[in-house]
């Protein structure tokens, strides 16, 4: 056996090494990231306040509201990796960190739930 | 054992209290540790946020009603305090998004030296505070 034990040497047996969630975490990264864009040159580069026609004008298109709900699942996926993450680091008590990390899904499949809501009903 | 390998510090649980305020932690600690920071403000306050996005888009009546409260404000807490909120959301989006970005870079070009992870640290840090200064004159009505 090679005693050098990590990177592509590394010898993966069993599952659950995060390169999934990892990877999870960057390509909603980019989604949200050109979302943002997309937002951000719309509403800097204005002059007076955004009035509602012109805020709802953003999401008025079809392919942007897709984008948008596409954004918020991508959200879901990202915020719980990150939080999960959060947890790992800071809350040893295995029933404590369980207890939270179920709190965790309510909170994000709730909140993702209603902004869908909000967004369909558009 | 030698005196000298006896008498080497260990350093092994940070104390929030003791020893945190003396840290001094380099722009890309900085860069780092806000990052998770201001995740957890955006996750914790996530109610807030699609409440505004549902107010601010569903209807013109409900827009006007999304609009005062930050001219109003909500039951005891003043506008302007509401306002500030906000600013610090849009602080905690635009730090978490650059400094995403810089971590998209890095990993797409293995960009991790000294010298790199120091001046896009600062960068990052000059970069989201100048955006949320932008949106803040914007949230202010200042332009």
């Amino acid at each position: 056996m090679s005693s050098v034990n990590y990177g592509s040497k590394r010898i993966v047996t069993g599952a659950g090494y995060g390169f999934r969630d990892w990877l999870a975490q960057r390509v909603t990264a980019v989604l949200m990231a050109l979302f943002t864009v997309i937002v951000l040159a719309q509403v800097i580069f204005t002059s007076g306040p955004i009035g509602y026609d012109q805020w709802a004008g953003i999401f008025a298109a079809q392919w942007m509201k897709v984008l948008t709900f596409c954004v918020i699942l991508a959200m879901l996926m990202h915020v719980w990796v990150g939080i999960r993450d959060i947890w790992m680091d800071y809350i040893k008590p295995v029933g404590v960190r369980l207890g939270l990390h179920m709190a965790s899904i309510v909170w994000l499949v709730g909140c993702a739930g209603w902004a869908i809501q909000v967004l369909w009903r558009l | 054992m030698t005196e000298l390998a006896r008498k080497r510090p260990e350093f092994r649980n940070i104390n929030a209290l003791t020893d945190l305020p003396s840290y001094r932690l380099p722009a890309a600690g900085w860069v780092s540790i806000l990052h998770r920071v201001s995740g957890a403000l955006m996750f914790v306050l996530m109610p807030f946020i699609i409440w505004m996005f549902d107010n601010s888009i569903t209807s013109e009546f409900s827009y006007a009603q999304f609009t005062a409260l930050f001219s109003v404000g909500f039951g005891f807490v003043p506008g302007w305090m509401m306002k500030l909120v906000v600013l610090a959301l849009l602080w905690a989006y635009l730090h978490h998004f650059i400094a995403g970005i810089r971590h998209l870079y890095m990993d797409a070009n293995h960009a991790v030296s000294k010298e790199f992870g120091k001046s896009s640290a600062g960068m990052t840090l000059a970069l989201s505070i100048g955006l949320t200064i932008v949106l803040g004159a914007k949230l202010f009505g200042l332009y």
